[in-house]
């Protein structure tokens, strides 16, 4: 992912660090970094929250809007997503470049989403098989240095938490049916965000693997593990990135970790939107 | 106009002068008669021409100054170098002391070995020896200072930040040393030893031209100094946030001041 070139000597200086359990940053192989996450700061979307962790900067706007439900599941809302990677954040993201991943990144959290079953989609259906509440998640990656899919799937958590939907209600009978929208707009429900899941990355460094792998380090790791790990530490998804290769009993001690990390890191997000002043529209 | 030694700062749009006798320089543009600046920083004034000197900006070289840098192209006779300036800086092959310490001439052997001195990703200690006409700078790495950095962490940091001292080079008393770059690239490394031994340390070259070179007298960081190394990379980052001008005293006193937190808080 990352393109940064090392000299030799900053591969082994970190690569030694790892060994020693100290990273260039101090930190041990299973420290997170401190991120810091905003929620409801743009005030015309649904919900919003901004995350930065070091120098990466994503901001997450949802939007729900009234559509039309897939045919195959005509008693479900929907939830879709879209990934800018601006060319500000990086200069390989000039041109085009940037949209590849952008669309990657979508992909992967929208596979997260629909196999973790975490949000409850039949709650968004307003009348089955011809209208619904549709959920467009769009990130902005404002700056980009490493841990994106972390930082990403924070962020969308926390705006997802953030969102309000206004309430409905439905009047008439048979074809004939109408949609009335409150007109108190502080009437609105939230979703339940308790089950969904964030990434965990963990990137391997020699023979370890570490949690959250500063930019540099992404730059010298073979490969990467991302773990999806919901509030009960229970593994939602797992994806391996890259041509590196490791043993059998790695992976199961590499996803105990990132379970217990995320369940963590889950909790911190809940206790930042629990304490954050909400901005109301 | 400002006294003289306490700097003028500018915002953009801010009246720098009304007084038409004045040539513009850069950083300034001129409206109804009087001259405004177009960034943020200090006034200079050489004579009658006024300049504003940017506050942030790209680093700018000048003649004799520290840089650390990043070496991203191997030419034939030169190296170029990613100094964080608007253009790549240029490092020939003759401005480096070559192997041994003797001086000799360059003969074409050393052309073709020319990776085995400096490869792509290599980070580099050198002095700025000459400003071409276009900006780009000529490096030179003739003095046992300088030279191919080995262990250590790179911190990269606004080039203003840097004050331009008579001494780049400081070995701190926590243990490490640090490389305060004028173009706003840092390099913290275990203390770097006599003279005689960092010459051996830089430069190390194989007999044998092809066999890998330098790794055979690297010395494996300890645990210790890598702690320091740490917590001093993250006392720069947390000054350099704060904008706090970065020299030796700032950085011992910062260092200081944290020894109470963990390294990774």
């Amino acid at each position: 992912m990352a393109d940064r070139i090392l000299s030799d000597f900053e591969i082994s200086y970190i690569k030694q660090g790892v060994l020693a359990d100290m990273r260039s940053d101090g930190r041990s192989c299973r420290d997170y970094r401190s991120f810091e996450l905003r929620s409801g700061i743009v005030s015309n979307t649904s919900g919003s929250a901004e995350i930065k962790l070091e120098r990466t900067n994503i901001l997450v706007g949802v939007k729900a809007e009234i559509g039309q439900p897939n045919p195959l599941n005509p008693n479900k809302g929907r939830i879709e997503f879209f990934v800018d990677c601006s060319a500000l954040a990086s200069p390989k993201f000039e041109g085009r470049r940037g949209e590849d991943l952008g669309r990657n990144l979508a992909h992967r959290l929208s596979d997260l989403y629909e196999n973790s079953n975490c949000i409850d989609l039949e709650s968004l259906s307003i009348i089955p098989g011809q209208d619904c509440w549709i959920i467009y998640v769009d990130a902005l990656v404002l700056e980009y240095s490493g841990g994106v899919l972390d930082c990403l799937s924070i962020a969308v958590k926390g705006a997802l938490a953030n969102t309000k939907i206004p309430k409905l209600t439905v009047i008439g009978e048979g074809e004939e049916q109408e949609i009335e929208i409150s007109d108190n707009p502080f009437d609105s429900t939230s979703i339940d965000t308790n089950n969904v899941p964030v990434f965990v990355s963990l990137s391997l460094i020699g023979n370890q693997f570490i949690v959250d792998a500063s930019h540099e380090e992404e730059a010298c790791s073979l490969c990467q593990l991302s773990v999806g790990v919901n509030h009960k530490g229970s593994i939602c998804s797992i994806l391996k990135e890259g041509a590196g290769s490791f043993k059998h009993r790695q992976y199961n001690e590499a996803i105990s970790l990132a379970s217990e990390i995320g369940v963590s890191v889950i909790e911190k997000i809940t206790l930042t939107n629990n304490t954050a002043p909400e901005k109301m529209l | 106009m400002a006294l003289k030694g306490e700097p003028h700062y500018v915002a953009p749009g801010d009246v720098i002068t009304a007084n038409l006798g004045f040539m513009r320089g850069h950083g300034t543009y001129e409206s109804d008669g009087k001259l405004l600046a177009s960034v943020a920083g200090v006034v200079e004034r050489v004579n009658r021409l006024l300049c504003v000197h940017p506050l942030k900006s790209k680093y700018n070289g000048e003649i004799g100054d520290v840089v650390v840098g990043r070496i991203i192209e191997v030419q034939q006779k030169r190296w170029k170098v990613e100094t964080s300036s608007r253009l790549d800086s240029v490092l020939n092959l003759s401005s480096i002391n070559l192997p041994g310490g003797v001086l000799r001439r360059r003969s074409a052997e050393d052309e073709v070995m020319i990776r085995d001195y400096l490869k792509e990703g290599d980070l580099i200690s050198a002095e700025v020896q000459q400003v071409n006409s276009d900006g780009s700078l000529s490096l030179h790495t003739r003095s046992l200072k300088y030279g191919k950095l080995t262990e250590g962490t790179l911190v990269t940091v606004s080039p203003s930040l840097v004050k331009r001292c008579k001494n780049h080079f400081h070995n701190l008393l926590c243990g490490a040393s640090l490389i305060l770059g004028n173009n706003g690239y840092i390099w913290i490394s275990p203390i770097i030893l006599d003279d005689h031994q960092q010459e051996q340390m830089r430069f190390q070259l194989p007999s044998t031209p092809g066999s890998s070179s330098v790794k055979t007298v690297t010395h494996v960081a300890t645990i210790e100094e890598r702690e320091t190394i740490a917590r001093l990379r993250n006392c720069i980052l947390a000054l350099a946030q704060s904008r706090i001008l970065l020299y030796d005293t700032t950085v011992q006193y910062a260092y200081d001041a944290s020894l109470k937190y963990e390294v990774k808080e």
